[in-house]
């Protein structure tokens, strides 16, 4: 079983002293949900979980703890974060050592809730079952149903560049390059589009989870909180909003390995992953490259190549 | 004083109190996500969502308020404020928990010493209709800081949801101003009886075992404490759970100007945010999350404890709902009380 080879393979790791900290994934109080857990003592390795409710991307403590030795719990996405982390320069003392479980696709919690009528009090997973109570419900419900849209489209599921693998590798799903829903949305006019864009971030409240959950955003001043230059003001306006969340959707680009942390993080379900996933799209089809596969290849806006396109300079 | 308001007759009740007041209500904004807002039209109301993601503080204390305005020009006066609301207001549909947290609120924006204008302008041409919670979420522990699903308190009109109609009972001089409620009708023996039984099972619903009495002499001694190195490890250091929360009521003042007008506006800030404790200078008194962690908590259950006499949680959950990575308010709580130990212990460990 996952879970108990994650524990052994964590208390062995601290046992040896080759990590000084092991960041997973503990159970907690809220159903359908598991918490980051900050792993220092060989026998606190019992609270570590593989289910599939493991959603946050740990690897955006990183830059927390970038002093000491650590070990982090990394699906698919979260591994290409920390390759994509280390071509940028991210751990000069100590590389994170990857323990990598190949990925089952994690369930969206939103989802599931939007099932069924009612809080839920319990959701146990029964192989591709999912058992969902509540006090005047019990349904069982396929995970396959039920899981991220990211998920749906993701094609590395299998943690490359760890340091330990945790589980057998997983046949990687067909390549679609978009989900249905962006797909769909590419499709509509552009004033249709940015009626899309303005009503979601409408909802926006800057409390800036997206950013603080994102491994990529690490910014030590993010451009939102200069005062010198002061590049937006702090309110509400849609026009203040939209250059947020245009800006950091632009600084993602072909840096951004498409995890979904950002959209997870939201609390008012804004659906950021389809600006992103586009512009992923983008990166792909102009220059070949996905964010966080090659580890000696840097991100195409971040240098520069005789060969690339040159057609916007007229 | 209690009447009957049969629920096919609600929007029409809306409708009829929106000639007179401007109506704020909670309104979903997509499946799943809702907020208080001003409402246009009564089949905006949606009363569903327990705790909708932003509380009703918003219909005092916006999120991005506008104090007053100025333009550049010979003639004219140069300032115009905003402080003044216009019509009256009706804010329906909150819960006890968040009509409790607007006292705690008021509490520091009407003082003795100080009184903030654009609070009390809003506070006074206000009418609260609070509706109770049948059906507390497993989150709720309102029963733990003073309050109660079904807790009247600071409500001018109370309503509980019966079925197929209200249970509507008028408390203050502001809630007398409906008794010629063309909707109302005399409640029965057998809606009081209603009542009762569901106001029994949300009482055993909600949480009462958090232990917040005497939190502010234990944090007293806990503020070097091992405690505060390991809580905030999980905390990314977003400002979800300070802009939810319907207690916290910080702010920040800019000036948004063009050369010749612009504005003074007031927008929430939040403790957790580095940048809100950063200095002219550079240095920056809360440089970690160990810090700002400690600032959340401690002036939720020392420093306004201390100050105004109880603390500022109303135990409506919104910051274990809502937050990313799970941070939950009430373990934190349950560690700094001796009783954490049953099954608790080592969890911060």
């Amino acid at each position: 079983m996952i879970q108990q080879k994650l524990r052994e393979k964590a208390k062995e790791l601290l046992s040896s002293k080759t990590v000084d900290l092991i960041i997973g994934y503990g159970s907690w109080t809220l159903p359908l949900r598991t918490t980051p857990v900050f792993i220092r003592a060989p026998e606190g390795v019992e609270s570590l979980v593989w289910n599939s409710f493991c959603e946050n991307n740990l690897t955006t403590y990183l830059h927390k703890f970038s002093r000491l030795k650590v070990g982090v719990v990394v699906k698919g996405c979260d591994a290409r974060s920390v390759t994509a982390l280390g071509l940028e320069k991210r751990f000069p003392n100590h590389r994170p050592l990857l323990i990598g479980i190949p990925c089952q696709r994690m369930v969206d919690r939103k989802k599931v809730k939007k099932a069924v009528k009612g809080e839920i009090l319990q959701a146990v997973e029964q192989g591709e079952l999912l058992l969902v109570k509540g006090e005047d419900f019990n349904v069982t419900l396929k995970r396959e149903d039920f899981l991220y849209s990211v998920c749906q489209v993701c094609t590395h599921r299998t943690p490359l560049h760890a340091d330990v693998l945790i589980g057998d590798p997983v046949e990687e799903s067909p390549l679609v390059d978009l989900h249905p829903d962006v797909k769909a949305l590419e499709g509509k006019s552009p004033e249709e589009r940015w009626e899309f864009f303005q009503k979601e971030i409408s909802r926006c409240i800057r409390c800036y989870a997206c950013r603080e959950a994102c491994p990529m955003c690490y910014c030590s001043e993010c451009f939102v909180d200069s005062s010198r230059p002061r590049w937006i003001e702090k309110s509400l306006s849609p026009s203040d909003l939209a250059f947020y969340h245009i800006v950091r959707a632009y600084h993602q680009t072909g840096r951004c390995t498409g995890c979904g942390a950002c959209e997870r993080a939201c609390p008012m379900d804004i659906r950021l992953t389809h600006l992103t996933q586009k512009l992923n799209q983008e990166v792909k089809g102009l220059y070949g490259f996905e964010t966080g596969i090659q580890p000696e290849t840097l991100p195409p806006l971040s240098t520069f190549n005789p060969e690339d396109e040159q057609e916007f300079i007229k | 004083m209690k009447f009957k308001l049969d629920k096919k007759d609600f929007e029409n009740f809306l409708k009829d109190l929106m000639e007179t007041y401007d109506l704020f209500a909670p309104v979903q904004l997509t499946e799943g996500v809702s907020v208080f807002k001003k409402i246009d039209k009564p089949e905006e109301v949606n009363l569903t969502q327990l705790v909708p993601q932003k509380s009703a503080k918003e219909v005092f204390f916006p999120q991005s308020e506008t104090m007053f305005r100025y333009e550049m020009s010979e003639n004219q006066s140069p300032i115009v404020s905003e402080q003044k609301i216009g019509r009256e207001r009706v804010l329906l549909g909150a819960r006890p928990c968040d009509i409790e947290a607007i006292f705690i609120v008021e509490k520091v924006f009407i003082g003795e010493d100080y009184t903030d204008v654009y609070f009390l302008e809003k506070r006074k041409k206000t009418t609260i209709i609070t509706l109770a919670c049948n059906h507390p979420l497993t989150t709720c522990f309102c029963s733990s800081t003073g309050g109660g699903p079904f807790r009247k308190d600071g409500s001018d009109l109370f309503m509980i949801d019966l079925g197929e109609s209200y249970l509507v009972e008028l408390l203050t001089e502001k809630g007398l101003a409906f008794s010629k409620n063309r909707f109302f009708k005399e409640a029965g023996s057998k809606e009081i009886r209603l009542v009762k039984e569901l106001e029994e099972k949300a009482a055993k619903k909600t949480d009462s075992s958090i232990p917040v009495e005497g939190i502010e002499k234990r944090l007293d001694l806990m503020v070097e404490s091992p405690f505060w190195d390991r809580i905030h490890e999980k905390c990314i250091g977003c400002g979800t759970c300070t802009f939810l929360c319907p207690t916290c009521h910080c702010f920040d003042i800019t000036d948004e100007a063009t050369n010749q007008k612009g504005e003074r506006v007031r927008n929430w800030d939040s403790c957790l945010f580095p940048i809100y404790s950063l200095e002219t200078s550079g240095h920056n008194p809360r440089p970690t999350g160990r810090e700002r962690t400690r600032q959340r908590l401690m002036h939720k259950f020392n420093y306004y404890p201390k100050n105004f006499g109880r603390v500022a949680c109303v135990g409506c959950g919104r910051c274990i709902l809502y937050c990313p990575v799970q941070f939950d308010v009430r373990e934190a709580i349950l560690y700094t009380s001796s009783r954490r130990t049953e099954g608790r212990k080592g969890k911060f460990k």
